[in-house]
């Protein structure tokens, strides 16, 4: 049977395990950060000499960490591409902006363990030579600032934080810096500008690549909470065992957020691709399935933006034989390993971790009203695509769930969608468009029954009746 | 009423702008406490605080005007966010919603922020919260209400009153 594998949660949920710094050293807390700072420099077989921070970040490219924000891109690859020659400060930011819709999992390392966040991020500023960061957390987790201020305090009291950490003569600040309910704030050059003190407005690559042209125009390195936690596991078991937990190419643990039609939500953390989506929504450890008398409609499988699941849909995956020789196996939907590479060869992507689970008794019309809305709120309105498109699908479909469908409605709404997506600064435009998109092809029938009934009521009403006044947009 | 900044509040921006290399990062974090210090962001906040920083004020209006957390007006001592986005919808989070709208004599078609007249209480939806395993949430101030049910927005109201 499926099992959880707990790595970052492991002692998160444990009763009595508190978020102070006490409780954290007595769980071995900083012990990772004690032995990344005594890493010893080392000379290459080609007499190439490495650095210790060179060495740590070669262990993290090692451990095939990739980031869990959303992207899945490597992250040691990511630091590699820090300007380290330009003669700039370094700056590191956690993004804990957590905002896309259906993902919780940051909330439970923040409000949790801060502390094993504070020492991720320390080891892999440490790593890169930087001397200042910050945690961008969500304006409404006020209360995990306040702890996180905390943790903080306590770290610097104990001189894993400030002035010559550890004796080791190396400085490190790290501070906390609040949004204010922007979900753009989470793209990371929306929150580099953020946190310049301006509007969230996404910066145009190139050249603005935050390794290079980040924070104060200095090269930066944005991370999410959970990839930072990751690290200090990465130095604790070394790169190399690190990477043999999950599956090739998708190493490690993550927590997969879990919620909408199924008996028990919540948050689990699983092996990278050892867990497949039907288990995660049925099997008894993890989301005990759907409600009694209830089937599997669609799931969205990485946060609102990812493109949504048929129930019953195959998918043709490339799988390396006993042979070695590469084949392609055909998957069904529930049989998807949950992984960032499966579910990419899907045609949707693991984003966030975030698993919302629709069951039979839900209009897709109505579900896609709802996230359409999301994306209209939140769009930060400097692409005009993006900003007059993503309005315009929420409204169309707005009509729809009012009375006022047509049955033309879905091509209408493809068209817009396609008119955003890869035509805006930012990954909004796709963000806003995928699900439109995705929605309309899979479930076209529902869409144009839905304008069809409309259209068929209207046809029915007396010309003479009085207009029906409707809500424009609750 | 005069718009004064206390000292004691003073000092704590004055350090804050010490975490910054450029003063102008530290103006999202005033409006943060000046907000909660005054409950809104009046014309003058937003004067004082691109004085402050060496800013023009459309700088520090803009910033205002975008972040749906900084708000112009008085709001209610109360302020209520039900959670509009789809996993919390799903759970019934706009049945909460009208619940508190119905309660409060407010109206449950409106769009934005909406307080009562004695000034007691602010009902609003907002997008995701981040907490859709315990769907639906309320954030009631800066508490979070976890699996929310009409009963535990009776209490709120019951100690809002």
């Amino acid at each position: 049977m499926p099992q959880e594998y707990r790595l970052i949660l492991k002692h998160a949920d444990q009763p009595g395990y508190t978020p102070d710094l006490a409780c954290y050293v007595r769980h071995g807390g900083y012990d990772a950060l004690k032995k990344a700072l005594a890493t010893p420099g080392r000379e290459l077989p080609d007499g190439k000499k490495q650095s210790p921070q060179e060495v740590l970040r070669d262990d993290v490219l090692k451990s095939g960490l990739r980031g869990r924000g959303g992207a899945g891109f490597s992250a040691g690859l990511k630091w590699s591409f820090v300007d380290r020659r330009g003669g700039k400060p370094i700056y590191l930011i956690c993004n804990a902006d957590e905002s896309e819709p259906g993902t919780f999992k940051d909330r439970q390392i923040l409000y949790k363990d801060p502390h094993q966040l504070i020492e991720g991020m320390v080891i892999s500023c440490w790593a890169n030579d930087v001397k200042l960061a910050y945690i961008y957390i969500r304006g409404e987790m006020a209360k995990g600032a306040k702890l996180l201020n905390q943790a903080l305090a306590e770290a610097r009291a104990k001189g894993f934080l400030g002035k010559n950490i550890l004796g080791t003569g190396y400085d490190l600040e790290i501070h906390i810096h609040r949004g204010a309910g922007s979900y753009i704030c989470g793209e990371e050059t929306g929150l580099i500008e953020s946190l310049e003190g301006k509007r969230p407005y996404p910066r145009i690559k190139p050249p603005y690549f935050p390794a290079v042209l980040g924070l104060y125009l200095a090269p930066t390195i944005v991370n999410n909470v959970e990839t930072l936690c990751h690290v200090k596991h990465v130095v604790l078991m070394g790169g190399v065992e690190y990477a043999k937990l999950g599956t090739p190419n998708n190493t490690g643990t993550r927590i997969v957020s879990l919620s909408g039609d199924v008996q028990q939500p919540g948050y689990f953390e699983v092996e990278v691709g050892k867990v497949t989506l039907g288990e995660i929504i049925f099997d008894r450890n993890f989301g005990g399935g759907l409600r009694p008398g209830r089937s599997l409609k669609a799931v969205i499988p990485g946060g609102s933006s990812s493109k949504v699941l048929k129930a019953g849909e195959k998918f043709k995956l490339r799988r390396k034989g006993a042979d070695g020789q590469m084949s392609a196996v055909e998957v069904d939907l529930l049989d998807l390993p949950y992984d960032f590479d499966s579910l990419q060869q899907a045609g949707t992507m693991s984003g966030s971790g975030a698993v919302i689970v629709l069951d039979d008794t839900r209009s897709m019309v109505e579900t896609l009203d709802n996230v359409a809305e999301f994306y209209a709120h939140e769009s930060c309105g400097q692409c005009t695509p993006c900003r007059e498109g993503a309005l315009w699908m929420s409204k169309a479909l707005h009509r729809m769930t009012t009375g006022d469908g047509r049955r033309e409605d879905a091509e209408y709404l493809r068209q817009i969608a396609q008119n955003i997506q890869g035509r805006t600064i930012c990954a909004f435009g796709e963000a806003a468009a995928w699900p439109v998109l995705s929605f309309v092809k899979k479930f076209n029938d529902e869409f144009v029954a839905r304008g069809a009934a409309d259209e068929a009521a209207r046809a029915s009403t007396p010309a003479t009746a009085a207009p029906v006044v409707r809500v424009a947009h609750p | 009423m005069a718009f004064s900044v206390p000292a004691k509040l003073e000092a704590e921006l004055d350090e804050l702008v010490t975490h910054y290399p450029q003063k102008r990062s530290a103006s999202l974090m005033f409006l943060h406490a000046l907000q909660e210090h005054f409950g809104h962001l009046p014309r003058e906040a937003v004067e004082w605080t691109a004085v402050k920083l060496g800013l023009q004020p459309i700088n520090v209006h803009e910033l205002v005007t975008f972040y749906p957390m900084f708000r112009q007006e008085p709001l209610g001592r109360t302020q209520i966010k039900v959670c509009r986005t789809l996993s919390c919808a799903m759970a019934g989070s706009g049945e909460l919603r009208g619940h508190f709208c119905g309660k409060l004599g407010l109206d449950p078609h409106h769009h934005g922020p909406q307080t009562t007249p004695d000034g007691k209480f602010t009902v609003e939806f907002v997008e995701c919260l981040a907490s859709c395993g315990t769907a639906p949430v309320v954030l009631v101030n800066d508490d979070l209400l976890e699996k929310c049910t009409v009963a535990d927005c009776d209490r709120v109201l019951a100690q809002g009153r």
